[in-house]
């Protein structure tokens, strides 16, 4: 692609500010061309990222397959967890760190049907297995509000990315809150979709039953632009609803008046670091501000859905990460001498530490004599905390709450105890065990780290919490502030 | 419930991983951390209920039989660690 | 046909599990061929290949062919079933675990009748079917050395397989084998699978154990498998009750265990016991939603039913005559029962005659030239146009069988053979009272014999007029002519 004659020069401040919807105007007004657009976004990955590791390989843009799409011409960052056909796919591990998909995921489709432009794939905890970044093959990434705190895991690369507006919009993907708690702590919007809503196909599986992809973005706004783009009924997911999606930028506006938004009473308590609690406090203030009534609402037994989905994850990851075996793709040992030495090595050498620790329980979670104590009952306590949900949902439209008990943490800080990071899951795994919809929307900051506010809708009400999102953001400009050295290089960019 | 060292070997072969002697330890306080926890889903209220393997009760959606790949040998075994004359290949399998 | 017996005292208990390839267009979870003998991983998708990211999606024509087999044997067709997965590595298991039916296969229970013996030593027996269930095809690990390596092709994965499950209802290899065949023949009467045992579309494992007469516990069993023919089913079982019978009277006992047979050595090898066994770590596959079949559409898969082997052999005896045994045979395999209704459909056709050329001249002319019915050189219509001469007198049974053998070598149609040959019979009562008369006037001595009483001479006279004929004088015209002349005045 070629750049116009007359670069945007100066331009980069605000366009990397620009909404979704504004960058769409530009183009189409002529403002800059999509490869000006594209050079933008290019030159701040260049100059930004090495500070930030958010990426672990950048695609170089192809002219877009549609010039009137909804997102035509728009840069954006796939989580390196979507296969598109001839890129580098790495899921984060050095089992892929070589290998090139041979084909497209539905999402990737999607959204270059609709014209949006590939610049990279982010950073990721190794298979998606983590809440921190730290897990992945390629480094960590740092957190660009502090570079000495984690961005949240396991899409903390495409959280980063937007949060220092190296792209408009990234894609990630939420199994126990991959999408929400990196969003809540690099202070970006961020969607989870109904379980069936977005397409798994050509999306590497960690936990199957619980994968669900969506949109990291600056605004709610932009995200329904993007889900809208992205979601739908896919013929090769068995899993993917067939149901017509709603056209979420429409809904945006319309007002929250006598919404009723339920608090669940147990996520206050002394799991909940107090400074936090203000601050969603705070925000679902706002929310009454607007016009909607709220309830408190009952969702108890935090603890036992943890301790089921910290069987049930990694019991499916046990079996979907069986394929990494050496023989058709990835990672091979160096001179296997049988074919015993073949899987082991490969699979000792090819997984991180974290990605076999749940291998490994996963397996003895499904091992003959354990199954009806360990899966079969995570199960049956999947269907309590469904209930739980149901329930509450007799009461409310929508639930407001935290997304984590801290705001980020500092790198190293978690690694030494594996069931403590998993804590950090624990307002958001529920979400995941019920397949419902959530979002995580900047609500503020504590010590210069960001908080997010958590919002979650019943199953394929996606629509309702954009539309909350978006008014609640109509009101703050928490989603609007920029990490202090990405504005400074944007202003380098500017004078450079 | 508390794992073996036997067990955690047994459970390592099952996954085809090495533990190595030096992760042993660490890896089976770790495993018996989340073991531990797992002792909430002993609670009573759980025995009566449906377990739950999806989040939406859909049912299988049906393919009509028809083929619709092509040869797309070249591009799919463009990643294979090892082939040759279109078979990927292994140390010797002995039946 | 073996001389095997079971050792008195002891008896035996055999199960078998059957797994037929079943013959869609497509694999069961993805779109790619399954077509045999492409090029290696030619046939083998992005979704056979385990590819990461890749999602299965059920093939309607595999559901349907499992609950056409299950209808076909009286079994229940699960309203709901589901897929597990069974976890292992293998080279050629691409994903890492096999897509399976535990928990809820789609048909459940069911029986087949087997009749063995013949005559008065015939009998009939129900063998009860456990359950039938869907599941995807492996890969195949090619040994032939590639430098020490062994190379894979994973073409057949997610070719869809029905394991048929049966109850240990078996007493004896005959039934064992029996058995077996009339699972073939289903299969083939509905077309759901091609039954070539060579190329593995159809596959018997067999599960043996023996236990002293009278024992109500069952005895320790071990599981045969790689039996690719009827005849090396039969042989694999002898062996294995052979070998454990022997073990138990020298004091040994049996290991539980899988055991491979070995056509060339004709004997049974350990292939590994069950502590050696994986721990398969089944589990629903979150991939796959529960399957859901409805009344209505098990009612229009029932209306697809064809005429199966019992009904068939049943109208065989009704309709045509057929003895129950004559039936069996003719029914036993769907191209057999095919050939004889081709030749039966003829015009005035005698089904009891074409039974006895089916069963005979066309059984021997195919086990000479070792091929199928379906590839017989001389085809039904031929045999129909044959058995037409037989019957209007043209040619006797003997001459019949020179003109068979001739259409089995060169072909043609059997009016010309009759005709390049002059077999034609002769049947005119002129020319044969000519030719009686002369051997008459010629053995003056012998008329005389007779004549006194000498009855046994009569054939002598049927033979000297059949030599003179050439064989083609129609026995009953010669008969005849003979009484006339001989006896008359």
């Amino acid at each position: 692609m070629s750049t116009s004659d007359t670069p945007q020069r100066g331009g980069d401040a605000a366009l990397i500010n620009a909404s979704i919807a504004q960058l769409r105007n530009g183009l189409s007004a002529g403002e800059y061309t999509v490869a000006d657009l594209a050079a933008v976004f290019a030159r701040r990955i260049e100059t930004i990222d090495p500070s930030l590791n958010s990426l672990v390989s950048r695609v170089e843009p192809v002219e877009p397959a549609s010039s009137t799409g909804r997102l035509a011409g728009i840069p954006f960052v796939h989580k390196d967890i979507f296969c598109a056909k001839g890129t580098r796919t790495t899921c984060g591990s050095r089992m892929l760190a070589d290998w090139v998909a041979p084909y497209d995921a539905t999402v990737h489709e999607r959204l270059t049907q609709s014209g949006a432009v590939l610049l990279g794939k982010t950073n990721m905890d190794e298979f998606a297995m983590g809440s921190s970044n730290e897990n992945s093959h390629f480094g960590a990434v740092a957190n660009p509000w502090d570079t000495n705190a984690v961005p949240g895991g396991s899409s903390g690369g495409s959280a980063a990315a937007v949060a220092a507006r190296l792209v408009p919009f990234a894609t990630g993907t939420d199994t126990g809150g991959s999408i929400r708690q990196p969003a809540a702590f690099c202070g970006v919007t961020g969607i989870k979709p109904t379980y069936g809503r977005v397409s798994r196909y050509g999306m590497i599986a960690y936990a199957s039953s619980f994968d669900q992809g969506g949109v990291i973005a600056k605004s709610a706004a932009d995200c329904a632009l993007v889900l809208g783009e992205m979601a739908g009924f896919d013929e090769r997911d068995s899993t993917s609803a067939d149901r017509p999606v709603p056209d979420y930028v429409a809904g945006l506006d319309e007002s929250i008046r006598g919404l009723r938004v339920g608090i669940p009473k147990q996520w206050f308590s002394d799991a909940l670091d107090p400074a936090v609690g203000d601050a969603v406090t705070v925000a679902i203030d706002e929310l009454r501000a607007a016009g909607a009534e709220t309830v408190e609402i009952d969702l108890p037994d935090a603890d036992i859905a943890l301790a089921a989905y910290y069987l049930l994850a990694p019991a499916e990851a046990s079996s979907n990460l069986s394929r990494f075996d050496g023989v058709r793709f990835g990672y091979r040992c160096e001179d296997p001498k049988d074919l015993q030495d073949l899987y082991e090595r490969t699979r000792s050498e090819g997984f991180g530490s974290e990605v076999k620790r749940r291998i490994l329980v996963g397996t003895y979670a499904l091992s003959a004599g354990y199954y009806d104590a360990f899966y079969r009952r995570a199960q049956k306590a999947r269907r309590l905390i469904t209930d739980h949900f149901q329930r509450a949902f007799e009461q409310c439209d929508v639930i407001a709450g935290p997304v984590t008990p801290t705001p980020a943490f500092d790198r190293g800080a978690h690694s030494a105890d594996p069931a403590k990071m998993y804590l950090e899951d624990i307002f958001t795994i529920p979400v995941n065990l019920a397949g419902l919809p959530g979002m995580s929307v900047p609500a503020g900051f504590v010590e210069g780290r960001p908080v997010g506010l958590q919002l979650i809708g019943r199953h394929f009400d996606e629509a309702r919490l954009l539309n909350v999102a978006h008014q609640y953001q109509q009101r703050v400009d928490w989603h609007e502030r920029m990490p202090s050295f990405a504005a400074d290089s944007a202003n380098d960019n500017r004078e450079g | 419930m508390s794992l073996t060292n036997d067990q955690l070997q047994t459970v390592a072969h099952l996954a085809r991983i090495a533990v190595e002697p030096e992760w042993t330890e660490a890896l089976r306080s770790d495993l018996n951390g989340i073991l531990e926890q797992a002792g909430r889903l002993d609670d009573p209220r759980l025995n009566d209920l449906e377990p739950m393997a999806h989040p939406l009760d859909q049912v299988q959606r049906l393919r009509p039989d028809t083929v619709t790949e092509t040869d797309k040998r070249e591009t799919l075994m463009a990643g294979a660690p090892a082939q040759e004359q279109g078979l990927f290949l292994v140390p010797k399998v002995i039946e | 046909m073996s001389q095997f017996a079971i050792p008195s005292g002891w008896e035996v208990v055999i199960g078998l599990e059957i797994h037929a390839q079943l013959a869609t267009r497509s694999k069961i979870f993805s779109g790619a061929s399954t077509a045999f003998g492409a090029e290696p991983n030619a046939q083998a998708c992005a979704v056979d290949l385990g590819l990461p990211g890749v999602l299965p999606v059920l093939n309607e024509g595999a559901v349907r062919m499992a609950s056409l087999f299950g209808l076909a044997i009286d079994a229940e067709i699960s309203r709901v079933s589901s897929f597990d997965r069974k976890n292992y590595f293998y080279p050629d298991l691409p994903k890492g675990y096999q897509t399976t039916q535990l928990a809820r296969p789609i048909v459940v229970g069911g029986s087949v009748t087997v009749t063995t013996g013949e005559g008065k030593q015939a009998r009939e027996d129900t063998i009860r079917v456990t359950r039938a269930h869907l599941e995807e095809d492996a890969g195949k690990s090619l040994h032939e050395d590639f430098h020490g390596m062994t190379g894979i092709d994973l073409n057949r994965a997610g070719t869809p397989l029905i394991e048929i499950v049966s109850e240990p209802d078996m007493r004896n290899p005959e039934q064992a084998v029996a058995y077996a065949r009339k699972v073939h023949a289903i299969v083939q009467y509905l077309g759901i699978c091609d039954g070539n045992m060579q190329e593995g579309s159809f596959r018997v494992d067999a599960n043996v154990s023996v236990r002293p007469e009278g024992d109500e516990t069952l005895g320790t069993r071990t599981e045969v498998k790689n039996v690719n023919s009827f005849r090396f089913l039969q042989r694999a079982i002898e062996f294995e009750i052979e070998r454990q019978i022997d073990l138990l009277e020298t004091g040994g006992e049996v290991v539980q265990a899988t055991r491979l047979y070995d056509p060339d050595r004709d004997e049974t090898r350990l292939m590994r016991t069950k502590e050696e066994a994986d721990d398969y770590r089944y589990f629903p596959c979150p991939d796959l939603l529960p399957v859901v079949v409805d009344d209505e559409t098990i009612e229009s898969w029932r209306a697809e039913l064809p005429e199966l082997p019992d009904a068939k052999a049943e109208r065989y005896q009704s309709e045509y005559g057929l003895s129950a045994y004559d039936a069996g045979v003719l029914t036993s395999s769907r191209a057999t029962a095919e050939y004889f209704e081709a030749v039966v459909a003829r015009e005035g056709a005698d089904a009891k005659l074409a039974a006895n050329w089916v069963m005979g001249e066309v059984a021997a002319l195919l086990n000479r030239l070792e091929c199928e019915i379906g590839a017989c050189p001389v085809p039904a219509d031929k045999l129909a146009d044959l058995l037409e001469r037989i019957a209007d007198g043209t040619l006797s049974n003997k001459l019949g069988r020179e003109v068979f053998e001739a259409l089995a070598e060169q072909g043609g149609s059997v009016d010309e053979i009759i005709e390049a040959r002059g077999l034609k019979q002769i049947s005119d009562t002129g020319a044969i009272e000519a030719m009686v008369d002369e051997v008459i006037a010629a053995n003056p001595g012998q008329v005389e014999a007779y004549r006194g009483g000498k009855d046994k001479l009569f054939g002598f006279f049927v033979g000297q007029v059949m030599k003179a004929a050439k064989g083609k004088a129609n026995p009953q015209a010669v008969n005849d002519v003979l009484k006339r002349r001989l006896d008359g005045d």
